[in-house]
């Protein structure tokens, strides 16, 4: 390990324990930090093997500043202040929503985002769209493990089949009847991307066929009014799961395809999805994503309300589940070192079809000639593995009518709750939100005077220079790395964070990816007095 | 041209009778440092001669002048008390109406879609209102120019580029400024103050402007065009600095006006290379009212006689080629001009950003032996070259008006040159190859050039491509390749131009080849005694002046290489020769020579040694000395005119004439006396020439001489007469009868007027001396 790297890294490895497991043909040996804890145990990730690497300009960005471990010759660690922010924010991502949705006040203000990788490539995914036949606003955290292919899958997908049940009877039958007659689909969604975000373009097509199946099944149904929300987004989690399990066993032609869903269906990842729709927020959830609320009492008070529960070992009603689902026999096999058969940390994921499908069905489709070596996939069946499937991508769903004291919703991938407790979080947003809102002395009353408009112009210029980030995202990122054992904001922690070698990186942090949602309280309580 | 604006709009009232709301205020421009002083006392002593009245005044006398301003960090002021103001929506309204009643149709909300060409020439421009035919299309798109042109069939490159403007308009003062209370420019703080309306308007040039319309009209950016106080914060701070009083008065508005700046600072004028009859007037650089009337006058004098009647190749649209039209560079370009505006103009800047576009293939290795780089057409050339044990100043310490910092190095340079030899890459100069089938290459290039081409071949002339009424518009040297083939070197911003002009007096139907070789070859100047030795054992020829006599050109060996064209010239009057290499064999011949020289004390050398050793030798410079309005003659450079061997050219009837009638003015060489090179200010170029005590002309160049241990000037001296101020015939008798003296920021020194350069006669007679001596040892 590089002697420049701070000492309190040095300090901090030291104090891992070093474990070395034999795992197949592959020596593994990880620092693991008590924090920090990676998802798949046994599965290493070789960078760059994969056939399909995923372009991203903010990785790009931030591999101007990191490096591996071996490039020891040239390592220079300094960052400045204004690199430091630049690293931080080439994923930020900001919006603010439209004031009226079809006529209806929207009751969400803005939201910000923002994502820092430690895998190279990230396995982080966010989606943000809003439903164009329906009315609603769907916010997604993926967080993907063994790979970034399902992840990608799942924040591409998943919408689609939400928006989909949630249309009525009248829309499918246009969609269809659009499809059937070659015409052009109704759009579905609105994305909001971050110009690094990418799509697979070559498979939509695929994706489209299995999404058509789906609302057929619906049509099926006869329900006039769509399922509720709730129903929907029960039945698209499991939907979308079952699609990518299926279509890997399905023979596809194109090898191309067949590899990528090959990838998807052997990776895995969390999911948590936010879906708003005036004032009535469902919250998914599978893993161990996390939605809070942050509220504002009416003395002021700020608390927080948790939307999800993390599905993994420290879950009581999780464990209670998986001994209820599997026989007595496995009660003290199913979950071993606070994992899942030993292996996986979430407990509810979406992929991994190591965990679901039967051994005979794993190895059915893996004989049929994939070059699992080149698509870094690892064929690997877990001890005690006696009957599957032991994890599952159904979501625990809350509801929770939205209040005027309901200010925010953050919704972020274990990455940043493993470091930052949801009291924590709420401070820092609310940090952020007087401080935003002290920067800047308004302008729109303008003073009149000439002296007047110079002292606030250089008030806004004091404190601009003070307030580093306009982002909430990116400030809850940059004091989830850069705080230290005594939780003090700590520049040097943080350039080291943030220079860590390629290789090293994730180590000491995982992939982050946050969303804060803004409500509109006006818009809310407009709502309640509206009836 | 500023001053023609002014007198132009003076007279516009009384002559269309719509108010301009001209107002004579005067300006003042003020000083917070030594060195803005010292600019605007240049500025001065070339405002007098001009007939502009200004002066420059104490602090005290600028607080008489206008009641609100803060006097107490200044060290003087400039007052021109003539300056005016005026209203630019109804000027444009009056020379509207002015024009209508001369007959000029106005379409208004009329826009252009194309404009139409056929064979080179303007045809008629599109509109969205139909088809107007025309002979003459003028470009003043303003911001838009740059796309216009480029919408072209053959796009015709206009580089500008907008920025940001800001300016604030203020309700009155409670006392409302009187209407002739002076224009206040105060460039130490980037802001200028005139009243309006009885309030004011001030704004000025920041120093992070904001480029805009980068991508072409854009509608979004139009609407987002909106006032921006944070980033005006520090002009309304500059403003309350400089009048405090003004705290409590009432913001009416910030406007935000984009404006155009070109990659040079100066606007855009002149017809297309490409397409003829296609004029521009644009890239104003924030300067379009005062500039305009002037530029428009010089535009349609251009557009009338075909040339304007002053020497604008400053302002020329052909001094700019595709390769500065680039958008990201203009982009980053208007980013260092823009507050450049305001910035204090010292000699030898270059531009930093828009840098190491066009490179010899030499430009590392000469980088990392401390090369120092400026730029011209894009083209990086050698300075000087930084010793490793020695530091300059950082760029903005090492601004100044005095003795530079790199004074030392390029001495040295200069001795080397003059002792030993130096090697100086000069590949940025503009190459052309003509070649013909026949003879008509001989034939076309005896009517473009003046002086006699017909010479054996191998021999090297120096030549003027004259224009009709006998003025420069290139100077160049032509090698006689062959019978037939012929390769012209000139000055780097020729590129353009005198392709343009070769192309359009070449006769259409002619078998006459035009290459521009520019880029096939880099050029290597070997100056210095030693250089036929370091030449000769390169190739194993013997290079004395016996076999390879001045001015003769020989494609031969130097090192493995063959093929190298070498001429016996340096550009300097110092012995040497160019290396003429194609590019793929520079390194290897540098490195040959370097290592060779090395027994000879060879060094590495620049441009700034190279000027050193022009100017003193009294080498006249194209763009800088002279230009399309100087003649040969007036130079005297008679003896390389081919007047009397009945051969005609262009431009040789103005020149007959001026022979018969003698010259009015006439370039000479001026070696300051009393000039202390530590302590004065150095001469840049523009300082007033008074003879006997009275206004004589204008320096056009200037260098400190190694060799003379003084300064020199370059410049033309005119003979106005004392009653009315008309120019007369200058005779050389005239120049030598005369005191001189150069008028550097308002204090004269003596100078020495010489029409041959001193040195080559101290030469010529040392050489004697050392023939006799020699011949005294023979004996």
């Amino acid at each position: 390990m590089s002697s420049t790297l701070p000492f309190w890294i040095l300090k901090n490895s030291a104090r891992n324990s070093i474990a070395t497991l034999q795992g197949g043909r592959r020596l593994y040996s990880r620092c693991a930090s008590n924090r920090n804890k990676a998802r798949w145990r046994l599965f290493s990730q070789v960078p760059g093997t994969g056939k399909i690497s995923v372009p991203c300009s903010d990785v790009a960005l931030q591999k101007a500043y990191r490096h591996t471990s071996t490039e020891e010759d040239d390592f220079q660690l300094q960052l400045n202040p204004q690199q430091v922010n630049e690293v931080l924010r080439a994923g930020e991502l900001a919006h603010k929503t439209l004031g009226l949705v079809s006529g209806v006040p929207n009751s969400v203000l803005r939201f910000e985002s923002n994502q820092l990788a430690a895998n190279s490539p990230v396995e982080d995914r966010r989606g943000i769209a809003s439903c164009l036949q329906t009315n609603g606003l769907m916010f997604g955290i993926f967080d993907g493990h063994g790979g970034h292919a399902c992840a990608q899958a799942v924040s591409e997908r998943l919408f689609y089949y939400v928006a989909v049940s949630l249309m009525s009877q009248q829309t499918l039958e246009q969609m269809e009847g659009a499809m059937e007659s070659m015409k052009p689909l109704l759009p579905i969604l609105h994305w909001l991307k971050h110009p690094g975000d990418s799509i697979y373009k070559d498979v939509t097509s695929v994706h489209l066929d299995h999404l058509r199946v789906y609302w057929q099944e619906l049509l099926d149904l006869h329900m006039e009014m769509g399922l509720n929300i709730k129903e929907a987004l029960m039945h698209s989690f499991q939907r979308l799961d079952s699609d990518i399990s299926l279509e890997v066993q399905a023979p596809l032609e194109d090898e191309m395809t067949r590899n990528l869903s090959l990838q998807v269906a052997f990776s895995g990842a969390t999911a948590c999805m936010a879906h708003v729709d005036g004032v009535h927020l469902h919250v998914a959830n599978a893993g161990d994503c996390r939605a809070i609320l942050g509220v504002q009492e009416d003395n002021g008070m700020w608390s927080c309300l948790p939307l999800t529960c993390d599905h993994n070992a420290w879950n009581p009603a999780e464990l209670s589940r998986l001994k209820r689902e599997h026989p007595e026999s496995e009660d003290r096999t199913v979950i071993v070192d606070h994992r899942l058969l030993g292996v996986l940390m979430p407990c509810r994921a979406f992929g991994d079809v190591q965990l679901k499908w039967s051994k005979d069905l794993q190895h059915s489709v893996l004989e049929r000639g994939f070059d699992t070596e080149a698509l870094n996939i690892y064929q690997f069946t877990p001890p005690h593995y006696y009957t599957p499937p032991y994890l599952t991508a159904e979501p625990e769903v809350t509801y929770h009518r939205l209040r005027p004291q309901d200010k925010f919703l953050v919704l972020a991938s274990d990455g940043l709750w493993d470091v930052l407790g949801n009291e924590e979080v709420v401070r820092l947003v609310v940090e952020h939100l007087a401080e935003v809102g002290q920067h800047k002395p308004d302008l729109a009353q303008r003073p009149s005077k000439l002296g007047l408009m110079q002292s606030l112009l250089l008030q806004r210029k004091d404190q601009g220079r003070h307030t580093a980030d306009q982002n909430a995202a990116t400030r809850l990122i940059r004091h989830a790395i850069g705080t230290n054992e005594y939780g003090e904001m700590e520049l040097e922690r943080l350039t080291a964070m943030l220079t860590l070698p390629e290789d090293l990186a994730r180590m000491y942090r995982d992939d982050i990816t946050v969303t804060v949602v803004y409500f509109n309280a006006d818009s809310i309580d407009a709502y309640y007095k509206g009836g | 041209m500023a001053d023609y604006s002014n007198k132009l709009y003076h007279q516009l009232e009384q002559e269309t009778g719509i108010q301009t709301g001209y107002i004579r205020t005067g300006s003042v421009f003020l000083a917070q440092t030594q060195d803005r002083l010292i600019s605007l006392k240049r500025i001065n002593s070339r405002l007098n001669v001009i007939g502009i009245p200004s002066e420059i005044i104490s602090p005290k006398k600028v607080a008489e002048l206008h009641p609100l301003l803060n006097v107490h960090d200044l060290v003087g002021a400039m007052h021109v008390p003539e300056d005016a103001v005026v209203s630019s929506a109804d000027v444009a309204l009056a020379l509207a109406s002015a024009a209508s009643q001369n007959g000029v149709q106005i379409y208004d909300r009329t826009s252009i879609l194309h404009v139409m060409v056929k064979k080179g020439q303007v045809t008629a421009v599109e509109t969205d209102k139909g088809q107007i035919e025309c002979q003459y299309f003028v470009n003043c798109a303003g911001q838009w120019a740059y796309e216009l042109g480029l919408s072209n069939e053959e796009p015709v490159s206009i580089p500008l580029h907008a920025c940001e403007h800001f300016y604030l308009l203020t309700r009155p003062l409670e006392t409302p400024l009187r209407s002739n209370t002076p224009t206040v420019v105060d460039a130490d703080g980037r802001i200028f103050i005139r009243n309006w309306q009885g309030g004011i308007l001030s704004g000025g040039f920041e120093k992070n402007p904001k480029p805009i319309f980068t991508e072409g009209k854009n509608q979004l950016e139009i609407q987002n065009l909106q006032e921006d106080w944070d980033h005006f914060e520090p002009l309304l701070s500059s403003l309350l600095r400089r009048m405090p009083d003004l705290e409590t008065l009432e913001i009416l508005k910030l406007v935000n006006c984009p404006e155009t700046f070109t990659p040079d600072m100066r606007c855009i004028m002149g017809e297309s290379p490409s397409v003829q009859g296609y004029f521009v007037l644009a890239g104003m650089n924030s300067a379009g009212l005062s500039f305009g009337g002037g530029a428009g006058r010089y535009l349609a004098e251009w557009m009338v006689h075909g040339y304007p009647s002053e020497n604008i190749w400053e302002l020329d649209l052909k001094r700019f080629g595709a390769l500065q039209s680039s958008r990201t560079f203009l982009r980053h370009r208007v980013m260092e001009v823009m507050p450049l505006l305001y910035d204090l103009k010292v000699p030898r800047w270059d531009f930093q950003t828009g840098r190491q576009l066009r490179t010899s293939p030499l430009y590392d290795r000469l980088d990392a032996q401390g090369a120092r780089w400026m730029e011209k057409h894009g083209f990086e050339r050698p300075k000087y070259f930084v010793p490793p044990d020695k530091d300059l100043l950082a760029l903005e310490q090492s601004k100044t008006f005095y003795k530079p910092d790199w004074f030392d190095i390029v001495e040295s340079e200069v001795k080397c040159c003059k002792e030993a030899v130096c090697v100086i890459d000069m590949s940025s100069f503009t190459k052309f190859e003509i070649t013909s089938a026949g003879d008509q290459a001989l034939e076309v290039l005896q009517y473009l050039f003046s002086n006699d081409l017909d010479v054996p071949v191998g021999h090297i002339v120096h030549t003027g491509m004259l224009n009709q009424a006998g003025g420069y518009e290139n100077d160049c040297s032509i090698a006689r390749l062959g019978k037939r083939s012929f390769f012209m070197i000139s000055p780097t911003d020729q590129q353009v131009h005198c392709w343009a002009w070769l192309k359009k007096h070449m006769p259409e139907d002619s078998n006459l080849l035009l290459e521009d070789v520019t880029w096939k070859y880099t050029a290597l100047n070997l100056i210095g005694p030693r250089a036929v030795d370091v030449l000769s054992e390169l190739s194993y020829a013997p290079m004395t002046p016996d076999h390879f006599p001045s001015l003769f050109c020989k494609e031969m060996s130097v090192g493995y290489a063959n093929g190298i064209r070498v001429m016996s010239m340096t550009h300097t009057g110092e012995p040497g020769f160019m290396l003429y290499i194609p590019i793929e064999y520079a390194l290897h011949v540098y490195n040959e020579v370097m290592s060779v020289g090395q027994k000879y004390g060879i060094r590495n050398a620049g441009y700034y040694a190279l000027r050193s050793l022009r100017i003193e030798k009294f080498f006249a410079f194209w763009g800088q000395d002279l230009n399309t309005l100087t003649t040969p003659l007036e130079c005297g450079r008679e003896s390389w005119v081919k007047l009397e061997k009945g051969m005609d050219f262009i431009g040789r009837d103005a020149l007959l004439q001026q022979k018969q009638n003698g010259v009015y003015k006439r370039l000479t060489m001026f070696i300051l006396d009393d000039h202390d090179t530590d302590l004065d200010l150095w001469p840049w170029w523009g300082e007033p020439i008074y003879r006997n005590g009275q206004y004589a002309g204008k320096t056009t160049s200037s260098a400190y001489s190694y060799t003379l241990e003084r300064h020199v000037c370059l410049g033309f001296v005119h003979n106005f007469s004392e009653d009315t101020g008309e120019e007369q015939v200058v005779t050389a008798d005239f120049i030598n009868r005369g005191e001189y003296e150069i008028d550097i920021a308002g204090h004269r020194f003596q100078a020495k007027a010489k029409l041959y350069p001193v040195t080559s006669l101290f030469t010529h007679k040392r050489r004697k001396d050392d023939v006799e001596l020699s011949d005294l040892h023979g004996k």
